[in-house]
């Protein structure tokens, strides 16, 4: 393939694009994942993210380290999913209700504390260049990779490997499946799920300090657009499977990444039908993944999708 | 002399009350070690609050265990494990999703955090060569039949060496040859003086061929113990009804050359997650016959009465009733007079939030007199036909406009069958009819259902007790795997060869 022609310069692009794209899809992904997988949706994610960013952001300006935004942006979102799991443990409440609540109230008080923020530059996370062996300045460019995406992508194969082979892994399984097993095996059904929605809310709060340090690296109100949303539509698309996940987060990051790839050599006509691909591809894959029976199979079985 | 390892247990003076009701009332029970004891009562005698008490599921008022004749304290079903006492629940506790050996290995709650599967796997084997069945370990329990899937749970129990285990109507689910090997073998190690067992039943051929001792509860209450040996089933049955009169069933009227009423041709349908539910059912009902349909649940049977009831969508196949094309909906099945009595009636019957008298409307409210002008709902009318069928029913209600949700389950079931069976009845489809109820509910419907076949009706019952396919159907037909497997008049066959049938092995 010719370095220099214009399909290299997209390819280039889409790759990094997707590996910039996806961390945040992973990461909200890879925690709505265990979420789910204890039985319960936590809709409340995109405001996870929205507060995650916020919060990473404004203490990345304080401190000035990035790596300590980072964990409070995790804390921040670890809370909301503690409180999401802890309004769901009353009794008759509705799990995706309370989630649309939470969404609402994510973003709100993000956007309440974040108003002094969307000026000041805060210090971001660092890149590490892995394209050093290549003098193709594209390649350099896309090889820029970030450090949570790595971690992102260590954490679906420790996940997949921890739910098959830990005590703990088979315990939120089965919480999934059957409540009354699990209490017949004499585990507290609410404790796992606190524990499952507060690491989702983790997962999901690092996932949205990508998104303020890193990708697009600022904070502003219209940073998340609805990608703790679509990355619960593609939990569902990757059958709660860890490495699905992965893959479904790297092909929506790849989507998301055509409208500026093809800007990048020059083509604007249908930029912004571009830009909206992840989002028609979310919609594609929510109907073609519903009428699938095969999906329906591998839910966890308390999941109120389901049932 | 044996090495004993199985315990004994006492139950004294044991009370436990839910606000104004005694579910049981200073109930005693001794069941010595190495013994197979029988607990026997109708629903709601108190059996699984008793056993529930013991399991430290429920706090009683009053009472105590004694484990090998030592006050124990039970405030929870973990600390019923570490005294040995182990139950099977009724339901299935494992987990569908997970293999056998993830099952077992999660059971034991000493194990480690993280899983070495080579070890595990090397114990198991080892553990499984000591033990009477054998169970695939390595499938998702879903996979199994409902055989494997009760071995594996009294095998769960077995492996956390628990030697007192109480078995909760551990045979509902089982062929008829499945569970006399499940529970020989249980009775085999009770011999051997490796475990106890308390078993929860209502089969009082089980009890007579498996058990040592009996217990009777009624209404809370103990009314009687002895040795099975020397107790015949007209007194246990004595003992578990009390003096409930009990209805007389009509006799059986003999028929000759009666026609077709409903004629089921190749009907396929899928299950929810689109594997197939039911294949080429091929099936005539006759006028004034009751066809029974045989078989260990979750065989298509519930399938196909969804078909019939046009719950459920079929992929192939036509149904006809006196010859006519029959798409189940309200207005064919008003036209052919088609009636049902699903199984879980208020699940699957009623609106239970609804009143008794819109419930027994569902079938007339839109049509004269309850209905004018083809819109308009008369209360008064609709009322008065509630009150009717309350009173021939014997429906037991507060008031017509109490929610149906309510009513004790026998009643529930009355006031369906007063809105099924008032009128003139061809075609009816009846599941389970009689699952949890009392004795006299029990005698009460299946006395209907007999009344309506004299009078002609073509009735298919689906059960998954076979003593009620056997006293009630003209001809049995057995489902196994989504597909009818066997078809006979009832007084060519018997319960060996519909057994055989049901567990798949049709020879």
């Amino acid at each position: 393939m010719e370095p220099g022609s214009a399909f290299f310069m997209v390819l280039m692009a889409m790759i990094g694009g997707a590996i910039r794209v996806s961390t945040p899809f992973l990461f909200v992904a890879l925690g709505e994942m265990i979420t789910e997988r204890a039985g319960r949706i936590n809709l409340g994610l995109e405001g996870t993210l929205v507060l995650g960013a916020m919060s990473a952001y404004a203490t990345s300006y304080q401190t000035g380290s990035p790596w300590l935004g980072v964990l409070v942006a995790g804390l921040a979102g670890m809370g909301m999913g503690m409180l999401h799991a802890t309004i769901c443990r009353l009794p008759k409440v509705n799990d995706i209700a309370v989630g649309i609540a939470l969404m609402l109230f994510g973003t709100g008080i993000a956007f309440f504390f974040g108003k002094p923020y969307i000026q000041p530059s805060a210090p971001r996370l660092p890149s590490i260049p892995l394209g050093g062996w290549s003098d193709n300045p594209q390649v350099v460019e896309a090889l820029k990779i970030n450090p949570l995406f790595i971690i992102g992508i260590a954490l679906a194969f420790f996940l997949a490997w921890a739910l098959k082979n830990t005590r703990a892994g088979l315990i939120l399984r089965v919480t999934g499946d059957s409540e009354v097993a699990a209490r017949a095996l004499g585990h507290s059904v609410g404790l796992v799920r606190l524990a499952a929605t507060g690491f989702g809310g983790f997962l999901a709060g690092v996932g949205g300090a990508f998104l303020s340090l890193y990708y697009p690296g600022s904070w502003n109100e219209g940073l998340s657009s609805g990608q703790g949303l679509m990355a619960v539509a593609l939990v569902i698309f990757a059958r709660w499977h860890p490495i699905r996940c992965m893959l479904a987060a790297l092909l929506f990051g790849a989507a998301g990444a055509i409208g500026p790839a093809l800007q990048s050599i020059g083509i604007t006509q249908g930029y912004y039908f571009f830009n909206a691909a992840p989002y028609i591809l979310t919609l594609f894959l929510m109907i073609g993944s519903a009428g699938s029976k095969k999906a329906l199979r591998d839910a966890p079985g308390e999941l109120s999708l389901t049932r | 002399m044996k090495a004993m390892r199985a315990i004994g247990l006492d139950v004294i003076g044991m009370s436990k009350r839910f606000g104004a009701l005694a579910a049981l009332d200073n109930v005693s029970l001794k069941v010595p070690a190495g013994t197979f004891h029988a607990l026997l009562g109708e629903n709601g005698a108190g059996k699984s609050t008793l056993v529930k008490c013991i399991m430290g599921f429920y706090q009683p008022d009053s009472g105590q265990v004694l484990v090998d004749g030592e006050a124990r304290a039970i405030r929870n079903p973990r600390e019923a494990a570490d005294a040995g006492i182990g139950m099977v629940y009724q339901h299935f506790t494992l987990v569908p999703s997970l293999t056998g050996a993830e099952n077992l290995v999660l059971a034991n709650p000493h194990g480690d955090a993280v899983i070495d599967w080579r070890k595990e796997n090397s114990a198991l084997e080892a553990f499984l060569a000591r033990m009477p069945f054998r169970v695939p370990l390595d499938r998702p329990v879903a996979q199994l039949s409902a055989g494997e899937k009760q071995k594996l749970e009294i095998l769960k129990q077995l492996y956390l060496d628990q030697r007192f285990i109480i078995l909760d109507e551990p045979t509902s689910v089982l062929t008829p040859a499945e569970a006399d090997e499940v529970l020989g073998l249980m009775r085999d190690m009770t011999r051997r003086g490796e475990v106890t067992v308390l078993m929860i039943s209502h089969k009082f051929r089980e009890v007579t061929a498996f058990a040592d001792d009996l217990t009777v509860l009624r209404k809370g209450a103990w009314v009687g113990s002895g040795r099975v040996a020397e107790t015949g089933h007209e007194t246990m049955a004595a003992m578990m009804i009390g003096d409930t009169p009990i209805r007389e069933r009509a006799d059986r009227l003999p028929r000759e050359n009666a026609p077709v009423v409903l004629d089921l041709a190749g009907l396929f349908a899928d299950a929810d997650d689109g594997r197939p539910a039911i294949e080429a059912i091929n099936l005539k009902v006759h006028a004034g016959e009751i066809v029974g349909i045989a078989g260990v649940s979750g065989n298509g049977q519930s399938a196909l009465v969804e078909v019939l009831s046009g719950q459920r969508p079929m992929r192939l196949g036509q149904m006809f009733i006196h010859g006519q094309d029959f798409m189940p909906g309200r207005k064919q099945m008003a036209a052919f007079k088609v009636f049902g009595l699903p199984e879980e009636p208020l699940k699957n019957a009623t609106v239970p939030t609804m009143s008794v008298a819109e419930n027994i409307a569902f079938r007339t409210f839109d049509r004269p007199p309850i209905a004018r002008l083809g819109w308009w709902l008369s209360q008064a009318p609709l009322r008065a036909q509630a009150e009717a069928l309350i009173a021939k029913y014997r429906v037991k209600t507060p008031a017509p406009e109490a929610p149906i949700a309510t009513l004790s389950g026998g009643n529930v079931q009355r006031a369906i069958l007063a809105r099924e069976l008032s009128g003139e009845v061809d075609v009816l489809v009846v599941a389970n009819p009689c699952f949890g109820l009392d004795f006299a509910s029990v005698a009460e419907i299946r006395a209907q259902i007999m009344d309506q076949r004299n009078r002609g009706a073509a009735i298919l019952l689906v059960s998954e007790d076979l003593d009620e396919i056997l006293s009630l159907s003209d001809r049995v037909a057995v489902m196994s795997s989504g597909k009818v497997t066997y078809v006979e008049a009832i007084e060519k066959t018997d319960r060996a060869t519909i057994g055989s049938h049901m567990a798949g092995g049709g020879h």
